[in-house]
């Protein structure tokens, strides 16, 4: 196995090992409710994880979606409350906004030279303040369209449901690693985060990557967001704090390289997973404190930054092939 | 490694749970919303202990204050198949899907001490207290103390606009209604902390000349009336005689305050919300009884004349 599959590899490991474990425990967790659970429950941090893991694979960080998802959220409701748009004539208004909202980071990332830990944290405070002017009570959607879509899903053997915003994760982890694998953009995304100057040698039109990423990002958080107001139906400028530190971890337990250049969408849709199971225990336990949920995910984190650190510290020694060759 | 150590530890914490209830017991789950005030969590505190007297296998969650993790706990409640859901919702909006799918799954659903904006059909019963109800206790107490003499009434309001403020306004009104001999002079807010009352109560003192001519204070929250008490005794006053002092909650703080004879009386906001619930789902289990669409807990009424400082030495260790 090349080395830079180990991080992956490690990942599906310990889904499995972890699912296991539960299942010992608590037999009703291989019920298709609970898979079906681990899709609708976490699909609107799939997606922006998705987004997330285009941005770290690339080198950098986007720490405005969990604001940017509250904002989309908030803006649907009040939309909706106030104008007599169709639901769908509002998505793509607001993807259009989060979009374009990505792309400026992008462009002040880029063209200014700032750091994207900076940029995105100036985005953060700006959509969540959006947000906020918007309204700050939660605004309840009644909207009979999104009726409709909640009660779009499929009834799996066992009365699991695979629902509408399930569905949107998957396609979206889908298109994603098409994305990433299989197209000339996706390509630069992986040179980029190998370092910009050999990816300059490479040929890769940086300023256009960069901007294209975090327009991807954006676009995702605002499908994040429009998942999220499926979920709950309601508009909460206070909802979806800290979503984007959830979805560094999930890169990250997933097997993306912190430092860029290398990762997998589909081991982030396994980070979220291994995630979800863990709170599924603790629930499924109910006697276990909630917060064991974080405890466990930074000792993940942990040790999948050793790992990294362990397989930097092994390719430097010549034990492996560390660059890249895609 | 570490992992498979926290698991580990996981694991054997939640053999040791399950192997202490009977195969029997009803279990319920509980989606609370966080510790994010005394009051909460004395709630879960006596939550958990009703659930132990009764013999209910009681799994609890707690939501961080994130909705999402509230139906995300549902939807593994459902999953596990638990025999009923007790919970306290953070917002009200958005839980037609999950509440839907609990009585799809036929588990009894009780709303406790907050309210959803969902179809009445969706859940068994709300368990909650009457705010208004509770500043119509104080009002009345205080009308009963007073009887005809004169009386000038300052008031401390919690947070401008939220509920429990409007509400045990309205409710303090109606009981004064009538009684022209009482008159609220001064209202302001305090935001129901201690220091905001404290610093309201003294210029309420200063403006009423010294507070001469108040006679009584009713705040909207304990804290408040604690935070007043201070205020008074500053002024060289007496607390509990020259001005009465009446208020809201029924935290621990104010029976100490109530034993030293500073304050006189209070109402409950009872924590006990899980009591009611578990009658009502005891009830519905046995025979199928459709309880009352909202249970109203009782607003008890303490004074001086309860021994306070029993009830504060009951009440400290309910984590308030």
């Amino acid at each position: 196995m090349k080395t830079r599959h180990l991080p992956f590899a490690a990942t599906l490991v310990i889904f499995i090992l972890a699912y296991g474990l539960c299942y010992t425990q608590f037999p009703a967790m291989l019920s298709t409710r609970v898979i079906g659970n681990l899709l609708t429950d976490n699909a609107f941090l799939g997606i922006a994880a998705v987004g997330m893991t285009f941005v770290i694979i690339s080198g950098g960080i986007d720490l405005s979606i969990g604001s940017v998802i509250a904002f989309t959220g908030v803006f649907i409701a009040v939309m909706l409350k106030t104008t007599g748009l169709h639901p769908l004539t509002v998505f793509a208004l607001v993807l259009a906004v989060t979009c374009l909202f990505g792309a400026a980071m992008g462009a002040v990332i880029h063209f200014l030279e700032m750091p994207p830990f900076i940029v995105t944290l100036a985005g953060m405070f700006l959509a969540r303040g959006l947000a906020f002017v918007l309204s700050t009570d939660s605004v309840p959607i009644s909207h009979e369209f999104y009726g409709t879509l909640q009660d779009i899903f499929w009834r799996m053997p066992g009365k699991g449901r695979l629902t509408l915003i399930g569905g949107i994760m998957l396609v979206t982890v889908g298109l994603g690693m098409l994305i990433a694998h299989r197209t000339r953009f996706g390509a630069n995304v992986y040179a980029l985060g190998g370092g910009q100057a050999t990816a300059r040698l490479m040929g890769v039109p940086i300023a256009a990557t960069t901007v294209g990423i975090y327009a991807l990002s954006g676009f995702l958080a605002g499908l994040s967001g429009i998942v999220f107001s499926l979920y709950t139906s309601a508009g909460y400028s206070l909802s979806a704090v800290g979503v984007e530190l959830d979805a560094i971890a999930a890169v990250v337990i997933g097997g993306t390289l912190l430092t860029g250049g290398s990762g997998y969408i589909a081991g982030t849709l396994f980070g979220v997973f291994i995630m979800g199971l863990i709170q599924t225990y603790i629930i499924f336990d109910g006697s276990l404190s909630s917060w064991w949920t974080k405890i466990v995910i930074g000792l993940l984190l942990l040790l999948f930054i050793l790992l990294q650190k362990g397989l930097t510290w092994a390719s430097s020694r010549g034990f492996g092939p560390a660059h890249r060759t895609a | 490694m570490t992992f498979k150590t926290a698991l580990a530890g996981a694991t054997l914490l939640a053999t040791l749970s399950l192997a202490s209830t009977s195969a029997f017991a009803l279990t319920v789950g509980f989606s609370q919303i966080g510790s994010e005030s005394g009051w909460r969590a004395a709630e879960t505190t006596l939550t958990k202990q009703q659930a132990e007297q009764r013999g209910v296998d009681l799994k609890f969650a707690d939501a961080q204050q994130k909705q999402e993790n509230q139906i995300k706990a549902l939807r593994s409640f459902i999953a596990q198949g638990v025999d009923a859901i007790l919970i306290a919702p953070v917002v009200a909006t958005g839980w037609d899907a999950v509440l839907k799918e609990a009585k799809e799954a036929e588990i009894p659903v009780v709303l406790l001490d907050r309210m959803v904006d969902s179809d009445k059909d969706l859940y068994l019963t709300a368990v909650g207290s009457d705010l208004v109800h509770e500043g119509k206790v104080a009002g009345d107490w205080l009308v009963a103390e007073v009887k005809d003499k004169s009386c000038n009434v300052v008031e401390l309001q919690g947070t401008t606009g939220s509920s429990p403020a409007i509400d045990r306004k309205n409710g303090f009104e109606q009981a004064l209604a009538g009684h022209d001999n009482l008159k609220i002079i001064r209202s302001q807010t305090g935001d129901f902390t201690r220091t905001k009352g404290k610093e309201v109560m003294e210029s309420f003192l200063k403006a009423e000349d010294g507070g001469k001519n108040i006679c009584a204070l009713y705040a909207h929250n304990d804290d408040m009336a604690v935070g007043a008490i201070q205020a008074i005794k500053e002024a060289g006053l007496q607390p509990g005689k020259d001005i009465l002092v009446v208020s809201i909650d029924a935290v621990p703080d104010i029976f100490l305050a109530l034993a030293a004879g500073e304050a006189n009386a209070t109402v409950e906001l009872t924590p006990n919300m899980a009591g009611p619930a578990f009658d009502a789902l005891d009830a519905f289990f046995k025979d199928g009884t459709q309880p009352a669409k909202f249970i109203q807990t009782e607003s008890k009424l303490y004074t001086q004349a309860d021994d306070p400082k029993k009830i504060y030495e009951e009440k400290k260790g309910l984590g308030y």
